[in-house]
């Protein structure tokens, strides 16, 4: 055998011209994630079908935003939990606890609105740190962890907060309940800043995608046929506009807690993605063992990710506590199962190791059309709790079933 | 034809199988013939389609997922499941043994085949049976002893007494040697030449090539998914294991070892006194006393057999991975360092690629790429942010340049065959560019080939001034490669031979030297 091997890793090397099975393997691993988004694409013309367009009136879209706003905040922790092969059971009564204090903070002690916004992430990362330092050096199992967590924070709520604490700052209310001041005024019934934004989005988008094919170019690395490229971007800009549009129309324009979200699924999809730490979590969820015989401190990465969705569940806390006006002791409940049911409708592992943050937004944007367009078409409340247990059982069942299919060997 | 007029000769034939998955043909037009009777060894590669072939047959794969036709007792059949090829006598043992560890002997036996009068189990005549098919295989332990609480060797006969409760006429076994010692595995073989005397046929899949020859009747040669030969085992020539590795690799092989000239240097690591207990048992000493030395450019062997605490060793000084109350010493470059941690030790140069790849080396369910960065993605990455191109290219030299056989480096390292996984391993430690790379078992379960090619990348490793530390099993392999080789038994070292004066009977005698006598 004459391999001429030379172990020394030479200057970055020239990659041969890509078979044609080569550039398709590459998509292979991303079908998953196209049915995702075309299964919410689906969904979506179904409803607007059923409710003879009522579901895509521009202020049907706004309230969407705002009424499902907490689970894609809350999805974004708990899918990163799910991938490392935890759970978090915690976060709803961790959102009354937080919500509370909060009120209670403007209300009782009087402190501005961004002193509140500032103690309710900082008390979400410390509740966080709790449960991450039981989880990561004690090594007890987060299901058991966050369960106590359930009971505990939602009785801390229940002290504190007893019903209701009512929050009469405007500017806090307006987290929510407000939309960016639309300074640009309209033309005709849309807004201006809105379209603006819109806009900024799809050329941002564009030259995101052609900056990284540069860089694949530059690498001597395979890129996509420039067909499938095209349609990939030309989809997304379609998409981007069209809820441009539909937003611009409506009573406010863009919500303020829709950028909050977006900003958070940017950061977090790029932390997951491109990151060390990201790229630690998915080799833990994995194969524990063989992430810490690689030198993965899997400890940290644990306690991190508990502190993570910690400050996600504060922000999940202030954003609940604005869109109602008051606290209550009992706001957040049932937030977990959401936030569980999104990840997983949205592709992520039970097994841990695999998942997306736009996995998990996607899951929670197919729960709350589901819920939209089933209460537009007066469907009783309990049928829709029907309706979206068995979503989340099929959605779950086609992932194994598709997995068993193409041969594990 | 097969004739269906006289009683069949053949209890098998398996006609031009065919069985393709997304981007490969695994087996390519395969054709088998088993004679009622006899013990028929299939060899070959990894990657060859051995376990494919047999998944086929025993239904795994289902009808109408393959091409090609299955002839069992001269009538085709249909398998939908394994179920359906146990119905009628056909049963396959894995490697990775299916008992219930907290289960008796006797439950595992009966397993999905439950001794019942009418609505309940009958654990009399459970028990009975299964003590009747303990003393047919030759196992002497209780029916109601745990399986958790016999050895791996023992476990094995169990599965095959299980397989006998089912009235098996076909037994097939899947790599039945590879965790056991030399006993257990004559035990084994001896087994199955008992069994074949009472009517029942056998398959077996082995990459020890010596144990084939001596137990099969006619052997079967696959590669790269196609029938080479079938070879008579009994024929008046007799078939040597050059014969076998030629029809394997296809290719003849004049030296199973290649050739090599150390260059060596200075002392790189030095482990003194170290001494391990085990994490549960904190009484046990696993590793008592060591102390190895290796040089730049060396390649260390540590022999031992099972339970000898090699791995427990290596594991113990690799950032404490293994074990309770650790003492003893670790210089590196002459000065004496601390390895709390992986990350400490992975930051003075050291690295160990794992003995279970599949458990504690990969992730199996990321791509190829990101197994290869993984201990090394700080040389990938700026200010915490990967760049994966660059980590592509990085992985896409170690895919050329380590010959690992996969489409792209964006496939699942769960889908690539053992050896081209071990090769995962090693570039993932090599990219790490470590200074002292200990191995422990990189050749176990993969093909001579392969094995070939690891040996030359650990050659290559130590010409680049690296310490190599090499754990293995087989002692061929250790005098062929090492220059100098340690030998452990009962967690103490008990000898240090050079390359010259290696031979197998020199280290054996090592190997089983009794825990009060030290030789040095």
């Amino acid at each position: 055998m004459s391999t001429d091997l030379n172990l020394v890793p030479t200057e970055p090397g020239v990659t041969g011209k890509p078979t044609l099975r080569e550039r398709f393997a590459g998509l292979g691993g991303n079908t998953r994630q196209y049915g995702i988004f075309a299964a919410l694409v689906v969904i979506i013309l179904l409803f607007y079908g059923l409710t003879g367009g009522k579901l895509l009136y521009p202020n049907n879209v706004a309230s969407l935003v705002n009424q499902n706003a907490y689970v894609m905040i809350l999805a974004i922790g708990m899918v990163m939990v799910i991938i490392a092969g935890h759970i978090d059971l915690s976060v709803g009564s961790v959102v009354a606890t937080v919500g509370g204090v909060a009120a209670i903070s403007l209300h009782d002690w009087g402190v501005s609105w961004w002193v509140a916004v500032l103690i309710s992430l900082a008390l979400g990362a410390a509740i966080g740190a709790w449960q991450g330092f039981w989880i990561a050096y004690v090594g007890i199992p987060a299901f058991i962890v966050t369960l106590a967590g359930m009971l505990i924070f939602r009785g801390f709520a229940l002290v504190i907060v007893t019903q209701s604490i009512p929050v009469l700052d405007k500017t806090f209310n307006g987290i929510m309940s407000n939309s960016l001041p639309n300074f640009a005024s309209r033309i005709g019934k849309a807004d201006v800043l809105t379209l603006l934004i819109g806009a900024l989005l799809v050329v941002a988008t564009v030259w995101a995608q052609l900056r990284a094919r540069t860089s694949l170019r530059k690498h001597n690395l395979a890129v996509e046929p420039v067909a499938v490229f095209l349609t990939k971007v030309v989809l997304a800009s379609v998409g981007i506009g069209v809820v441009t549009v539909l937003l611009s129309q409506s009573d406010g324009g863009t919500p303020i807690v829709l950028v909050v979200c977006g900003v958070l699924i940017v950061a977090y999809s790029f932390l997951m993605a491109r990151t060390v730490f990201g790229r630690h979590i998915y080799a833990i969820g994995g194969n524990r063992q063989a992430a810490r015989l690689s030198g993965v401190n899997t400890r940290q990465v644990d306690f991190w990710i508990f502190v993570n969705i910690g400050v996600l569940a504060g922000l999940t806390g202030v954003v609940v506590t604005s869109r109602l006006g008051t606290a209550l002791a009992a706001a957040g409940n049932g937030f977990e199962l959401d936030a569980i049911a999104a990840c997983f409708i949205g592709g992520a592992a039970v097994t841990g190791g695999i998942g997306r943050i736009s996995g998990a937004i996607v899951g929670a944007l197919i729960m709350g059309v589901l819920n939209q367009g089933l209460s537009i078409m007066g469907v009783d409340p309990s049928w829709t709790q029907v309706i979206k247990g068995l979503v989340l059982l099929l959605a779950v069942a086609y992932d194994i079933v598709s997995k068993r299919r193409a041969g594990v060997r | 034809m097969a004739n269906k007029t006289v009683p069949h000769e053949n209890i098998l034939e398996m006609r031009g199988i065919t069985k393709r998955f997304p981007g490969v043909v695994a087996l390519d037009d395969v054709n088998l013939v088993v004679e009622r009777g006899e013990i028929h060894a299939i060899c070959g590669e990894n990657g060859a389609g051995k376990s494919t072939l047999m998944n086929v047959l025993s239904g795994v794969y289902p009808h109408g997922t393959y091409e090609g036709e299955i002839v069992y007792e001269g009538r085709p059949v249909e398998f939908r499941s394994i179920r359906d090829s146990e119905r009628i006598g056909i049963v396959i043992i894995h490697q990775e043994l299916a008992l219930s560890p907290y289960l008796s002997i006797a439950e595992n036996i009966f397993l999905g085949n439950e001794q019942t009068n009418g609505a309940v189990i009958d654990w009399n005549a459970t028990n009975v049976k299964a003590a009747e098919l303990l003393k047919r295989i030759g196992l002497n332990e209780r029916p109601e002893t745990r399986i958790a609480d016999i050895g791996v060797g023992k476990q094995q006969l169990v599965e095959i007494a299980k397989a006998l409760s089912r009235e098996v006429r076909l037994l097939i076994l899947d790599e039945p040697t590879a965790a056991l010692n030399d006993e257990d595995s004559a035990h084994l073989l001896a087994l199955l030449k008992e069994l074949r005397g009472q009517g029942i046929t056998s398959i077996i899949i082995s990459h020890k090539l010596n144990e084939l020859l001596s137990v099969a009747d006619r052997i079967t040669v696959i590669r790269d998914g196609r029938t080479i030969e079938t070879i008579d085992n009994q024929g008046p020539e007799k078939v040597t294991d050059e014969r076998l590795i030629r029809g394997m690799v296809g290719r003849p092989m004049d030296h199973r070892f290649p050739e090599h000239t150390p260059n060596i240097g200075d002392e790189v690591f030095r482990v003194e006194d170290w001494t391990v207990f085990h994490p549960i048992d904190q009484s046990r000493k696993v590793v008592d006393n060591a102390s190895i030395t290796v040089r730049r450019g060396e390649i260390v062997g540590l022999a031992g057999l099972m339970g000898a605490g090699r791995t427990e060793f290596a594991m113990s000084v690799f950032g404490r991975t293994y074990g309770v109350n650790v003492t003893g010493r670790v210089y590196k470059d002459g000065q004496e360092v601390h390895l709390p941690t992986v990350q400490a030790a992975i930051g003075h140069g050291i690295a160990y690629a794992t003995e279970d790849r599949k458990r504690y080396g990969l992730n199996l369910i990321d791509t190829v790429q990101r197994n290869i960065s993984a201990a090394a993605l700080r040389k990938l990455s700026r200010r915490g942010v990967v760049d994966a191109n660059a980590e592509q290219n990085t992985a896409e030299q170690y895919r050329r340049e380590l010959n690992i056989k996969t489409p792209t480096v964006k496939v699942l390292a769960g889908q690539l065959s053992g050896g081209n996984q071990q090769k995962v391993v090693l570039s993932k430690w090599i990219y790490a560019e470590p200074d002292v790379l200990i191995l422990d078992e990189p050749t176990r379960g993969i093909d001579v080939g392969a094995k070939y090619e690891i040996y030359v990348i650990i050659q290559r490793l130590a010409d680049m001034g690296k310490g190599v530390v090499f754990i293995s099993s087989e002692l061929p392999e250790l005098i062929g490669t090492c220059d100098r080789i340690y030998t452990f038994s009962q967690g103490r070292v008990t000898g240090e031979v050079a390359k010259a004066d290696a031979t197998q009977e020199l280290l054996m005698t090592y190997m089983t030297m009794d825990k009060d006598v030290t030789v040095r």
